[in-house]
Parts: C-alpha cells; structure tokens; sequence
C-alpha cells in the first residue's frame, strides 16, 4: 500500500469521525427535555408566544431537517442565532435574524483569542519541554532527572486553577509584574495583548510541559534503548553524533506524536484558565452558555474544541506516518 | 604463532550485573589470550555471559554492567582505566562490532551505505568517496546480489541474510584487527545460515582479521573458530583448540554438551496397512486472508505410538497446520479425522471429549503457563475438568502426573510458574498435556527455547511417555537433529506445501527433494571440516537463499 | 534584578561550573573526587545552575522572609520527613514481605501512602472531626482565619466563616468527604463498566469487539471536560430545581466518559493476555467464557489495573473539581474543594496584608493538588515496579 493512500484513508477516517461527532452532539443537545422556547420565556409563557419563538428559532421543524440546516450551516461559519442573544434581540424588538444575534459573530473573535493563547503558551511550552525531556533521557537516574521527575508528577497532578492561582499570587499579588485579569479587547497592541496573556499562558504552559517532558523523556529512552544506537556507539562516534544523526530522525516521530497529542490536551485545559483569568476566549464563552443553557452557543463551541482536538490527533497520525522511513520507501 | 604479543590479553575479568539494589558476577575471573589473526570461538550456554564477555573485549559494557576487576588490554591499550576518548578512537576503527540481530542493528532511517561509510569517515580512515567503492567491493566479496545498487537501500528492504552480511561488511569498513561477531547466525533459518558462514569466514580469512565467534551451536563454532572456548555461567570451564576439544573434551560439562547431539532412537516399524490412524488429513487448504493461502492442500497420517516430525524453516506453514488440527483456524477446504471419525474444522463445535483426546504442548514455556496460578493448579484444572476428580483424589492424580514428568511432587506442587526452571516448565506444560489422558499430542517447538542438555532431557522424556502411553506426536521443528533424535517419520514443508514425506530413516539417504537435499546439507555437522567439504562438493552458488532462487526458477 | 545583576550571575554560574571540576579533585573526601574525576562540562554546569538555585533559595527563605515561600519549604520538609519515617518504620515493623516493599520504596511512595491514608481517614471520619456542620450558619459573616479576634477572627471559627456564615474549617473538612467520596464511588463504576466490557471485548473479538472499539473511539474524539460540560448542560435541565439529582447524573456522565479509557486499556491489556499460550490452552480445553475471563485474564490484568484505577481516580477527582469550580459539579449545600475555591478566590488579593486570608482558597485548591500527587507518587512506584518485575 502507498503512503498516499495510507493518508488518504486516514484523512477520510478523520471527516468520518468529525461527521460522527456532529451528529452525536447534535442528537446530545435534543435529548433535553420541554421545549425551549418555554424554558425561555418561564413564567410568562403564553401558546402564542411560545409557538412564535419556536417558527423563529425553527424549532418546529422535524430534527433530521434541523440537524443537516445546522451542518450545512456550519461548514460554513455560520452556526445559528443565539438563543440569549434571541431572547435580548426580541425584547428590544430588533429582528432576530438578522446578524446581531448570530453564533457566529459572538464566537469568531473569542475563538481568535483562544487561539492566541494556545500558540503563546505552545511557543514557550514546546521547547522547554523538549530541551528539558532530552536532558532528563540523557542523564536518566541523576539527580536533575529525580528532581524533574518529581516536580512535573506534581505539577501533573495539580487541577489548572491551583496551578493558576499560585501564579497570580506570585506573579501579580506579591510582586505585581503581570495583571491577574485578562481582559483584551479590540485595538489593543500586540505587546499590551501579550502581557495579558502571559499569566494565563504561563499556566497552560507549566501544566502542558510537565506532560510533554515526560513524554518525550520515555520516547527518548525506548529510543536509546534499541540495538542501533548500542551498534552507533560500539562505532566509537562521538555522544553528539550519536544523538543527532542516529537518535534524532528517529525520535521525530514520537516527538511530533507527544506535541499534537499535548497541543490536543491544551483544548481541555484552556476552559479552566480562562473562567480564572476572565480571558475572553471560547472556554470562557462555553462555560457562560453552558449555565444558561444558551444551545447554539453550547453547539458551537463543542463542535470548534472537537473539531480542534480531532485535527491535532489526525496531524499527529499522518506526521507519525510521513516520517517513518518503512513508509516511505515500501520494500 | 604464539611467538608474537597477543593482539587482545584479558586477565581476571569481573563483570557485575547491577538490577535495582541487588549485584549478580556476570563474568568470573575469566582470562583470554587472542593473537593476530586468530579466531577464537566462545561458547557457552545463556546466561554463561559470553555476550558481556565479548563486549568486554571491546571496552564497552552495557548500562547496568560494571568492570569490578581484572584488566583488558588490546595492542598493549589499558581498556579499562583508560579514558572515554581514547576508547571511543579504538571503537569502529580498530575494534568492530557483529551484532545478533542486524535488523534492529541498523537505524531504520538511514541507507546501509550511509552507515557503512560513517565510521571510515568518523575516524579519518577513508574519504567518503574511497569508502563508499570500498564498500561495493565488499558487497560483491560477501556475494550480495547487486552490489552496486543495495547499499543504497534502507535496512527494511533487505532479508535477514543480506542485512547480516551487510552488518560484517560494516565492520570490516575500516580494516580492524579485531571483529567481535556475537551470534551472527542465530536469528537465521538454517539454510541462509550457511551463506552468511561462508561469507563471514571467507572475509574474515582474506584480511586476516581476528574474531572473537560467540554462539551456542557447537556445530557453527567448529566451522569458525581455531580455538574454543567454553563458559559456564560466568566461569571458564576450559579451553583447547577446536580439532583437540571436539576430539577429546576433558571437563565433563564439556563432555556432556557433546554427547547431547548422539541420543537417537531408533525408527518404529511403520504402521500396518490398512490401520486406521489417528489422525488424518486429506487435502488442508488455510489461510488468514482470503486467496492468500498459508497451507496449501496438504495431507498426511499419524499413526498410534508414532511421531511424526513437520519439518520447515520460518514461514513454511507448520504452525499453521498445527492450528488447523487443534481447530482454531478452521481450513478453507479439506478434512481432518480423529480415528477415523471428521473432526468439526472449528473447535469451539467439537465435543469435549474430542478436545480432550488431543493436547499441546508449547514452544515457549513462559507464556504457556498461568503466571498466577500454582503448579498444582495448572495440572490440576484438566484433571477436575475432564475427569470430574476433586478434593484428595485429584490431588492424588496430580502428584502421579507430577511423578511421571520426573518432578517431586511435594516441593513443585504448591509453587509458582516463575519460581522454577526453563526446563522444569516445560516439563509442567507435558504435565497439563498428560493430565488430560490423550491420544495425540502437538508438540510445537517445545526444545527450541531450551539449552541442549536440559532439551535432550526433554526429548527423552517424551520417548519414555510415549512407549509407556502409546501416544502419537506431531512434532514441529526447525532443528535436524531433533528430528533425527526421535521421528518415526518426516514431513517436509516450504511455502505451505508438502515438499516430501516419508520414514526417517529414508528421509536421510538419498536421493531426495532439491529442497530437502538443501535443508539437510545445510545443517551444521561438528566436523571442522564440514564447511570446506560442503563448498568444495555444492560450490558457493548452490547453497542458501541463491540455491532456493534457483530451485523456484526451475 | 537588573540587567547587570543577570549578567553577574550568569558569569558567576559560568566561572563555577569551570572550576567546579579542578577544585573538586584537591577536595579531600573520596567520593567527591570520584564524582569530579567522572564529571562532563555538561555536568558541572548543571551543578553550578543547582549550587546557584540552593543559594536564591536561601536568599528568599531566611534574607527576604516571604512568608508564602517559607510556609511552602516548611510544607515539602515536613511532608518530606514524614514520608522518610513512615517508610523507616515499615522497614521496622510489619512481615517479611512489607518490610523488603519497604526497603525498596522510594520516599515519594511512601509519603504518597501516607497522604491517601490520611484523606482516608479524614473523609470517613468527617462528621467527628468536623467541629460544626456542612450547612450550619452562623451569625458572624466573613470572620478572618486565624482565631485572633484582634485581627478579625474569631477563636470558634479557626479558619474563619464564609459571606453567608459557615464554619470554613468544616467546610473544608466535609468538602474532602464529598469530593473524594464522589470521585471514588465514579471510579469504581467507571471501571466496573470499562473493564467488564473491555476484557469481554478482549476475549469475544469479531465483530462484538469491532462495534464496541469504534463507538469507545468515537466518544473518546470528543475532549472528556468539553463532552462532560456539554452533558451537564442537559443534565442541568433535566434535574431542574433537584440539586441532589444533578450530583447522582454527573457522577453517571463521567462514569461512563471515564470508562471509555477504562475500556481501551483492559482491552489492550486483554488482549495482550488472549494471545498467549496458557489462554489457547484453556480454549482449547473447552473452557466457557466465565472461566476465562475469571481465572485467565483477571488475576494476571490485576496489576496493571491497580496502576490504572489510581491514575483514573485523580483524572475523575480532577474533572469534578473543575466541573465544580466552574459552576455546574456538585451542587450546594454540600461543601466540596472546588467550588469553595471559586468562592473564596477573591481573598487572594489580600495576600499583602493577610496572608492567611489569601491562603483560604489555596488550602482548597492545594487539598485536591496533594491527594492527586500522592496517588500519582505510588502511582509511579507501582508502574515502575511492575514494569521492573517484566523485564
């Protein structure tokens, strides 16, 4: 089988899985009880009212309809009005269809401030934790690898927001170098963008790093456990070379593995920095709806955070696949 | 030659092996001798520690080993307490490296002419250009096919042989004085062994190298070796020259290695015609996926009281077989009878009482017994489930079976698979079979992972049971001389087909199947001369993966 | 620091770590002299980074006396010895079996069993400890911890009351009994679901194993928070004004979410278990499928699943932390770690003036940190030691 093909299937698994996925949320939000136009109204629930909530909103119509109006919708960026936004529009009688009330319009800049802050925490956690994991697989058993070893278990172990708040007590309390809230707005600098987010990445970062140096301390030592690199040294190379041109091509693909996978593990962790630091991202959005019960909203960002986690996960795959040379060069 | 300096002088070596907080002596006060271009031959059960020795040799010891006394010299270089530099210059350029398993030896992610130049170019021997026509010219001594163009593949896309001979012509990059050539063979089907042999002791002869050949077939050292060497569990047990040694032995391990290899029983009569036998089968076709068949139309008798050996190098469907007969992959087409009754081809449809007619035994000891249950356990599950025994008589039954495989009772019953030997386990795995009063056992390998003596002991266990049970045995092997020791009759496989069958005895004279021809001249004899003679009568075109190239053209 | 005093350091670090190796040779104690003789630059440089780290670690602790730093170094001492006397006794006391475990343990494992033993006890025996109750009120709203009336706190109320009166130190005592109560009792049915399907899945194969395989994958392509949040959300609705229910629907959802990790792992290691000898054998004997899975495959999974019920526990404590702290996890009036750390993280902002104050929903958040790290410590020993004993 070509190496084409094999990606091919794997990228078709991956739509698959997407498509799945859509549907179980989908299918998860309809398994709520009553009707919501009702649950919006509350007490002051007239037929009349509810009924024209509901041809609004289309509620009425049947699910299987529903569902392929909200993937087509979807695919392309437009993941239906909000129910909160619809309910705020009514009230000041504007019309709910039109752009003000949209998913789509609450989501994109939070979804750009998310972002921000993966590749913020992403660019400090991925060389650290790659340097430090090497070291530690070198000079496995001493006592930095103890000490590393230790301290990463903790920091592991620890939920994000005590790792958030110690932060903050440190680093904006104590000795106030950063601020403690996120808040970033439009038309800020990319500097003063960057300050906020530095706490909230700083903890992403300690919680994401820990996972990602032991990871790659274990592919690094199964990888210098193998007979070639045994064989390497009894050619009398240097430890340099022996790293670089024998370990290293080959580590690459475990190391690109733990990278998506942890990038993939940022996703979750990104939902409770954000409610700590009031940074307004998807997490914090999500949350929001999540206790209103605001179904859109809710939808939608499970969908982006699903989508995000199913695409790293299928990049790490077709990576681990590209730079195996068994692949590439079939017999 | 013992006028010049020995080349590498090794006094009083002592190895430990450190695992968590406890210390073992890998290697005991061991001393060596080895002079310009001489090959010395290591050998020596596992765990007899030839393998640290060897490395040993090199200055090198593995994570978890540590020199605790003694000295290494190599060309008048202390190994030992010199310092990390000055090694890792010896290393590649003067010492080489032969590993066991030349798959995992080469780095998956670079050609094989790339890492054959590294060392040349590494320690300033060869220009890269110089050691890349260098290299080419080796492939082609090694007898290569393509020497000019598989350098320049990556290792998956060699065979087991060819990467072997690539991994010596690697060593020999740099013209060393010294190869360490530690289990070359031992991963290779029997029949590419012999052309890795030939072309490692050609190459070695031409550059006047000296080796250091460690295995544990006899038969391969004899070929290799001017000097032999034997090790016992860390300690020297004595060393002579190779004709001398295989000639007179004079230490009794020594001697008893040696009579291994002349237990043989005599053949059985063949069965009457017209006897009914116990198991049959007409016409098996399997496989795992569909249209690519792994046994391919295959037919053959088992006779009460007799054994009848499956013969065939890795690949050539005799396990498979095997798993047709015990049901868990049911034949594509084809029968099987039970004392002439068909057996139902999947096995969860057969009775059990049929089920328990027919017992296996395993190759690997390990995996084939319950880690977490007791011995008494194992042996006593099938008494209670096939023969209703509980309480004290299946105890009763237990210890006699117990008896019968030549265990005490009282010491084994109560312990566990992980606190007894390789053999003692084996031993256990004949137990379960016999536990169950059967007719007809598969015995699958079962002295393969075993060290000789302790497999003779195996496979005279079975001969006794046998004569005293009336049992039949399908015995799966690689090894001739297994075959030899106690087959009725042979049945030759390749590529999932019948090659040739018939009785022993006929199997080996002559004339018989090209295929089987080769098998059979392709095993070690523990004559040093066996090689030469061998060359000198098939020539070195006609032997190994080039003799079956030739046998499918035709 | 400036940028000068950063310079200063780093050529200090520098000058050691070339010096550290010629001086150490002179030093008069054999095994300093070995460790320098055997020394790379590399290593001398890492020491050098330590000496230095030790020394700002010294700076901050006895010259600048912050008072979170050295509550923090008096913590990890503290916990530190405790570990290396409670492992000095095993070795002491106990069977010949315990004490060799002893012997071989490391500090971390041990203080790890202490700390679970410890939240053991506190969480059975909460309603002696406690010295008031869960929901009990009291008069006096936001006392200060510290039980110096001086100071705002109240000698009744040792860690202080919260904005609607309740006693903080029972609070937080009856939070570990709910949190950790919680997060075991989903555990154990995460695994009594993962595992049962997972060894089936392992021992039946075909089509049972390829259907279930696919839907485990299927739920797992979903993050497990994002896909509990978006269950909770329904749950929500459907509990209504039951605060109770929604506790009993959430210990559900993530029991089952959970179980799909359960469920790949006792398959994987199922399977690793189907495929040897032993368990042919006892196929082929005619052993039926309650047999198999009860004396083949459970007894030689045990180990591995130990490990995994430990790691699966501090992922389900974690969840229901955040699931609380975010609002939607366990519902008041029961006290639990993550919502109290929710509702007391506004006191941070004293920690200038009251240090105490601001170390509220830090005992909160570091409660959850240290019953998490304690089972992840023996954790790591068990795999370590498993994994030792396979090779």
């Amino acid at each position: 089988m070509g190496i084409l093909s094999i990606i091919l299937k794997r990228l078709g698994l991956g739509v698959l899985t997407l498509f799945l996925v859509s549907i179980i949320i989908f299918m998860a939000v309809n398994m709520l009880p009553g009707d919501f136009a009702q649950a919006l109204l509350g007490q002051a629930a007239t037929p009349e009212a509810v009924a024209a909530i509901r041809a609004d909103l289309g509620l009425d119509r049947p699910i299987a309809s529903r569902y392929f109006d909200w993937l087509i919708g979807a695919a392309r960026g437009d993941f239906g009005t909000s129910f909160a936004q619809a309910n705020f529009s009514a009230y000041v009688g504007e019309n709910s269809s039109s752009n003000y009330g949209s998913v789509a319009t609450q989501l994109a800049p939070r979804f750009a401030n998310t972002v921000f802050l993966a590749s913020v925490t992403a660019v400090i956690a991925i060389p650290i934790s790659l340097i430090i994991g090497i070291l530690a697989a070198l000079y496995r058993y001493s006592v930095f690898d103890r000490v590393a070893n230790v301290s990463t278990l903790t920091s592991i172990s620890s939920p994000e927001f005590f790792v958030a708040y110690i932060l903050i007590l440190v680093l904006a309390v104590l000795n106030p170098l950063l601020p403690s809230l996120s808040n970033i707005f439009d038309g800020m600098s990319f500097g003063e963008r960057l300050e906020k987010t530095l706490l909230p990445a700083l903890t992403l970062t300690l919680v994401v790093t820990a996972h990602m140096m032991r990871m790659t301390r274990a592919a690094i030592i199964n990888l210098l456990a193998s007979p070639y690199i045994e064989m390497a040294r009894l050619k009398g190379l240097s430890p340099f070379r022996v790293i670089v041109v024998h370990a290293l091509p080959n580590a690459l693909a475990p190391i690109i593995n733990v990278v998506a996978l942890n990038l993939a593990y940022l996703i979750t962790g990104v939902v409770v920095v954000e409610v700590v630091f009031v940074y307004p991202g998807i997490g914090q959005l999500f949350v929001d709806s999540v206790k209103i019960r605001d179904i859109p909203v809710v939808q939608a960002c499970c969908m982006v955070f699903a989508s995000a986690y199913i695409l790293l996960n299928l990049l790490a795959d077709i990576m681990a696949i590209l730079s195996n040379p068994r692949l590439r060069m079939p017999k | 030659m013992t006028n010049t300096k020995p080349l590498l002088k090794i006094r009083d070596l002592q190895v430990d092996g450190i695992s968590d907080e406890t210390r073992s002596r890998i290697i005991n006060k061991v001393s060596l001798d080895l002079y310009p271009g001489e090959v010395l031959g290591l050998i020596g059960e596992s765990g007899a520690g030839k393998s640290t020795l060897g490395l040993a040799g090199m200055g090198f010891t593995r994570d978890g080993c540590e020199i605790v006394g003694g000295s290494i010299e190599f060309d008048g270089i202390d190994l030992v307490n010199s310092t990390v530099e000055k090694r890792r210059q010896l290393l590649g350029s003067r010492i080489a490296y032969v590993a066991q398993s030349a798959a995992a030896s080469f780095n998956p992610s670079h050609k094989i002419i790339n890492q054959h130049t590294e060392a040349p170019v590494f320690h300033r021997k060869f220009s890269r250009i110089d050691a890349e026509t260098d290299a080419i010219n080796l492939y082609r001594r090694l007898r290569l096919p393509q020497p000019e163009m598989i350098g320049f593949r990556y290792p998956h896309q060699l065979s087991g042989g060819q990467l072997q001979r690539a991994m010596t012509a690697m060593a020999m990059s740099c013209r060393p004085d010294l190869i360490i050539f530690d289990e070359p063979t031992t991963a290779l089907d029997v029949t590419t062994q012999i052309e890795v042999l030939s072309a490692i002791r050609d190459i070695v002869e031409q550059f006047s190298t000296a080796a250091i050949y460690i295995t544990h077939d006899l038969a391969v050292v004899a070929q290799m070796a001017d000097r032999i060497k034997v090790l016992l569990r860390g300690d020297e047990v004595e060393e002579n020259t190779t004709r001398a040694m295989l000639k007179s032995p004079r230490e009794s391990y020594t001697k008893s290695l040696w009579a291994v290899r002349s237990f043989e029983r005599k053949q059985k009569p063949p069965a009457k015609t017209g006897a009914t036998p116990v198991i049959s089968l007409k016409n098996v076709t399997a496989a795992y996926a569909m249209n690519d068949p792994v046994v391919c139309d295959v037919s053959f008798d088992i006779h009460a009281g007799r054994t009848v050996a499956v013969v065939g190098e890795s690949g050539s469907g005799k396990s498979t077989t095997a798993r047709c007969i015990t049901g868990l992959l049911p034949p594509l087409t084809g029968s099987i009878s039970f004392d002439g009754t068909a057996l139902q081809p999947d096995y969860r449809q057969r009775s059990n009482e049929q089920l328990r007619q027919m017992q296996m035994i395993y190759q690997m000891a390990d995996t084939a017994l319950n880690p977490r249950k007791k011995i008494g356990e194992i042996i006593g599950r099938p008494v209670e489930f096939y023969l209703g025994l509980t309480g004290r008589e299946k105890r009763r039954r237990v210890e006699e079976l117990l008896a019968q495989i030549e265990l005490e009772p009282t010491e084994f019953v109560d312990r566990y698979p992980a606190e007894i030997s390789g053999g003692q386990k084996q031993r256990i795995g004949i137990a379960r079979a016999l536990a169950a009063e059967p007719k007809f056992i598969i015995c699958d390998e079962v002295t393969s992972a075993l060290d000789q003596l302790v497999a003779e002991g195996i496979l005279r266990l079975l001969t006794d049971l046998q004569d005293k049970m009336q049992l039949s045995f399908m015995l799966i092997t690689h090894d001739l001389s297994t075959v030899r020791a106690i087959a009725d009759e042979v049945v030759v496989m390749k590529d999932g087909l019948v090659v040739e069958s018939g009785p022993k005895n006929d199997m080996f004279k002559p004339p018989h199947h090209a295929y089987t021809d080769l098998l059979l001249s392709s095993v070690p004899n523990m004559d040093p001369d066996w090689l030469d003679n061998l060359l000198a009568s098939r020539g070195v075109d006609n032997i190994g993966d080039a003799a079956i190239e030739k046998m499918n053209e035709n | 620091m400036t940028w000068t005093s950063g310079f200063i350091w780093m050529v200090s670090i520098i000058a050691m770590s070339l010096f550290l190796r010629p001086i150490g040779r002179r030093v008069p104690i054999a095994p300093i002299q070995h460790a320098c003789t055997g020394m790379s630059l590399g290593g001398a440089f890492g020491y050098s980074i330590a000496i230095a780290i030790i020394y700002l670690m010294c700076w901050l602790y006895f010259v600048k006396e912050l008072i979170f730093f050295q509550w923090f170094v008096q913590g990890v001492i503290g916990l530190g010895i405790a570990g290396y006397l409670f492992r000095l006794a095993g070795q002491h006391f106990g069977t010949d079996g315990s004490r060799k475990m002893f012997r071989q343990m490391p500090v971390t494992a041990a203080l790890g069993i202490i700390i679970i033993i410890g939240y053991a006890i506190m969480s059975i025996f909460a309603d002696w400890l406690a010295p008031y109750g869960q929901a009990e009120i009291f008069a006096k709203v936001n006392v200060l911890p510290g039980g110096n009336p001086d100071l705002g706190g109240d000698p009744a109320h040792l860690l202080g009351t919260d904005q609607i009166g309740r006693d903080l130190l029972s609070r937080l005592i009856y939070g570990g009994q709910n949190t950790v109560g919680i997060a075991f009792i989903t555990t154990c049915l995460a695994f009594l679901i993962g595992t049962f399907f997972g060894f089936l899945a392992a021992a039946l194969g075909g089509w049972f194993d390829q259907a279930l395989s696919r839907i485990v994958d299927m739920l797992m392509s979903i993050p497990q928070l994002i896909f509990a949040l978006l269950l909770m959300t329904i749950a929500s609705a459907w509990a209504g004004s039951e605060k109770w229910l929604l506790t009993i629907y959430m210990i559900l959802i993530i029991a089952v979410l959970d179980a799909t990790r359960v469920f790949r792992l006792s398959r994987a290691v199922g399977m690793n278990i189907v495929v040897m000898d032993f368990f042919e054998a006892a196929k082929l004997r005619g052993e039926k499928m309650p047999y198999l899975i009860f004396n083949e495959i459970l007894p030689n999974a045990f180990a591995p699943l130990l490990a995994e019920f430990g790691l699966r526990f501090c992922f389900v404590f974690l969840t229901i932390a955040s699931l609380s702290f975010l609002g939607v996890g366990i519902q008041p009036p029961l006290a639990d770690w993550g919502t109290m750390v929710k509702d007391l993280a506004q006191f941070i902002n004293f920690a200038v003036f009251s240090p105490l104050t601001a170390a509220l929903p830090l005992m909160a958040a570091s409660a959850i940190a240290l019953l998490t790290v304690a089972v992840n410590f023996v954790v790591d020993w068990v795999l370590h030691r498993t994994s030792g004993l396979r090779e």
